[in-house]
């Protein structure tokens, strides 16, 4: 059935259908409402998940990794400041193979302090070994967090996962998202068994010892095999949720008036959304412009983007956080994915949208059209920014 | 240098705030809710301030995030807002560097309780020369009144709707326990005596704690139906009982209870510079 609902209401509802054995949280703008709308399902004892409402976000991913060792699933949710705490931990939990699930609230990094949205939180823990989903709507978020889950406790995964939504444009803003029916989403998501869990007695394990110079690195290739095996689940559990849910999802990106585009966008997030107004305000007008959404940012999908764009001549890519002293990371991996290519579209990186700046369809036109004969060797540009 | 300030709007003609030389006017108006009581907290240190007489340039203001964590940025002062949680280590090194700077810390319970909880102990041990001033309002104000570690049991908060289960920290206990040199309590009602506490928490040296207890009327006020401001305020002229000198243990807050205010802590021990300089002279180096 249809509803109206914030982006945090589409993300409590999933956790709720999950039901994961324990959240923990600590609140954080944007992202409060998710754990406030889910204590509430645990109070009013509609799920039997223990919330702890920690005293840090670095005590949250600590308390996630301890009880996911000992096998349980696990969930959080937080934002920036937020992330950046956890990040120590979410790297164990990665080298660990724990599929610890969580929303991130998109939301600038300090400083200075500000609450509202762009990727530096995401770009922060983007070699954390944790999978990254970008998400375009309340709906795409809702999905993804019930698709993420299937995901990172697949058997050959076991990594955790983040789940990225715009802190207020998708966070705190009402939209139509229809969820699956109680029944459908449980199924979907299955029972979870954990590998050796260490409330398994009669097996005891051993989590998080020392690894010298004669074992890390082997480690570490194990644990980055794990990610390879991620595109091909990311597959077949979107193909398994397009069918339960009729909504189409397929692929690690997705293409928006593209197959005869001449000029692209490449974008992650909600802004995909104001990218398609601008795409259609152009094609009205003949232009022949599209837009490349990227859904799955880790692992990058490097083949399938150079395969979606081999055609395209101009490309904008467009990045929501600066890597200081480098282009911005979309760019970068994307113009890795073309170092082989013998077809290579113009590039150019747009960094746009930080602490919240808004970015209009009006905007993206322009970008659309200096993308018309716009040079790389200039460097970054910039978009609604005073200079 | 303190930039020269417009002044605040009058919002009763005539009538202006008599400590307004050390508030940043162009902040104003402040961000804080009617019958929130961090104004009075604030007034009163600007009031302490006055009657110590120093220098505004030798005095610092360091605040994490929160409600309170505002204040930084409202006083016509040096002043710092950190990260959430990390006034004190933040205000520790200031102090290293800058010995003669008098270092105010003021913030919230959950600031400096929850996320920042480990710097508070430390200091205390080490008895850091800082003057810790904490507003505590049994909740996170800023995200919206969330379950925090002062919260009383059965408290209701945005994540304990059917009541608070955990047992909340006695703010007075664990400065006391954790070494602090002065340790206080007062309410947002007791405006003399709370600037009396802060006074002599500034004048005395290592670490000085005041807690400073303030009703939260948008948040835990309103899900605790403890009326509005005013109703909070006459609560505490109902319940609190000054008993100075008294066991930091019998301190505890439960509601509906009475509960101590007053002076707990006053004693004199080397600070962790003195105890520096001491350990440098001891080995024939140089300060
Ligand atoms: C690392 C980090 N986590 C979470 C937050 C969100 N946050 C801002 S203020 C605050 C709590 C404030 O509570 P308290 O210190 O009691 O101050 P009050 O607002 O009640 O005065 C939180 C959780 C943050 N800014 N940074
Ligand atoms: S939320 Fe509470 S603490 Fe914050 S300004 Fe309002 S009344 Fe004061």
């Amino acid at each position: 059935m249809r509803k109206v609902m914030t982006g945090h209401k589409a993300v409590a509802e999933a956790m709720r259908q999950i039901e994961p054995d324990v959240v923990a949280v600590y609140p954080i703008t944007p992202q409060s409402e998710i754990a406030e709308y889910y204590a509430e399902y645990v109070h009013d004892g509609i799920v039997h998940t223990e919330l702890v409402p920690v005293e840090s976000e670095h005590s949250a991913m600590s308390a996630c990794v301890g009880a996911a060792a000992a096998g349980a699933r696990v969930m959080t949710a937080t934002a920036s400041q937020g992330l950046a705490l956890m990040v120590e931990v979410l790297y164990i939990a990665a080298s660990m193979r724990l599929p610890i699930v969580m929303a991130l609230a998109n939301r600038a990094l300090s400083g200075p302090i500000n609450i509202h949205c762009d990727h530096s939180d995401a770009y922060l823990a983007r070699d954390s070994g944790a999978i990254q989903i970008f998400c375009e709507s309340a709906q795409e978020a809702y999905d993804y967090m019930l698709m993420a889950q299937r995901v990172a406790e697949h058997d050959e995964v076991r990594l955790p996962a983040i789940v990225n939504l715009d802190g207020f444009t998708l966070t705190h803003s009402s939209q139509v998202v229809e969820p699956l029916p109680d029944g459908v989403a449980k199924k979907f998501v299955g029972n979870y068994k954990p590998f050796y869990p260490l409330l398994d007695v009669d097996h005891p394990a051993t989590w998080g010892p020392f690894a010298m110079p004669d074992y890390y690195f082997e480690l570490k290739r194990a644990q980055a095999a794990a990610m390879e095996k991620v595109p091909a689940a990311f597959l077949e559990v979107q193909k398994h949720y397009s069918k339960i849910s009729g909504r189409r999802y397929a692929g690690f990106v997705e293409g928006y008036k593209l197959d005869d585009a001449e000029r692209a966008l490449v974008v992650m997030g909600s802004t995909a959304g104001t990218a398609k107004a601008a795409v259609d305000q152009l094609r009205a007008k003949g232009e022949k412009v599209g837009l490349l959404k990227v859904w799955l940012f880790r692992p990058f999908p490097g083949k399938e983007i150079a395969a979606a764009l081999a055609h395209v001549e101009r490309v904008a890519v467009l990045d929501r956080a600066l890597s200081f002293g480098a282009m911005g990371a979309l760019y970068c991996d994307l113009a890795a994915a073309f170092v082989h290519a013998v077809h290579r579209p113009t590039f150019v990186n747009y960094i746009y949208g930080l602490g919240g700046r808004d970015t209009t369809v009006d905007q993206l036109v322009q970008v659309f059209a200096e993308l018309k004969d716009a040079h790389p060797d200039e460097g970054l540009r910039y978009i609604g920014l005073r200079e | 240098m303190p930039v020269k300030a417009k002044p605040i709007p009058e919002a009763v003609p005539g009538v202006r705030h008599p400590m307004e030389k050390y508030l940043r006017t162009d902040r104003l108006p402040h961000i804080w809710c009617a019958g929130c009581g961090l104004g009075s907290a604030l007034s009163c240190f600007l009031y302490a301030l006055d009657e110590l007489g120093w220098d505004p340039n030798s005095v610092a203001v360091v605040s994490g995030i929160g409600c309170t964590g505002r204040i930084a940025g409202y006083v016509r002062l040096d002043s710092y807002h950190t990260t959430h949680g990390r006034a004190i280590p933040f205000a520790t090194g200031l102090k290293l560097a800058k010995p003669d700077l008098h270092v105010v810390v003021f913030s919230g319970d959950g600031d400096l309780f929850a996320i920042g909880g480990n710097h508070f102990i430390h200091a205390a041990r080490r008895n850091v020369d800082l003057t810790i001033l904490c507003v505590n309002n049994f909740n996170y104000g800023m995200t919206g009144g969330q379950v925090g570690p002062t919260t009383p049991l059965e408290g209701l908060t945005t994540t304990t709707p059917y009541g608070n289960f955990e047992h909340p920290f006695n703010l007075v206990h664990l400065a006391a326990s954790a070494g602090a040199s002065y340790v206080a309590r007062w309410t947002t009602l007791d405006g003399r005596r709370l600037q009396r506490a802060m006074v002599e928490a500034m004048r005395k040296k290592g670490l000085t704690f005041v807690e400073i207890l303030s009703p939260c009327p948008t948040n835990y006020g309103r899900r605790n139906k403890l009326g509005d401001g005013l109703d909070e305020l006459r609560y505490y002229a109902k319940h609190a009982l000054i008993r100075h000198g008294a066991d930091p243990k019998e301190a505890e807050i439960v509601p509906g209870h009475d509960f101590l205010v007053g002076k707990f802590v006053d004693v004199e021990k080397p600070t962790y510079l003195e105890m520096y300089e001491a350990k440098v002279r001891e080995l024939g180096g140089k300060r």
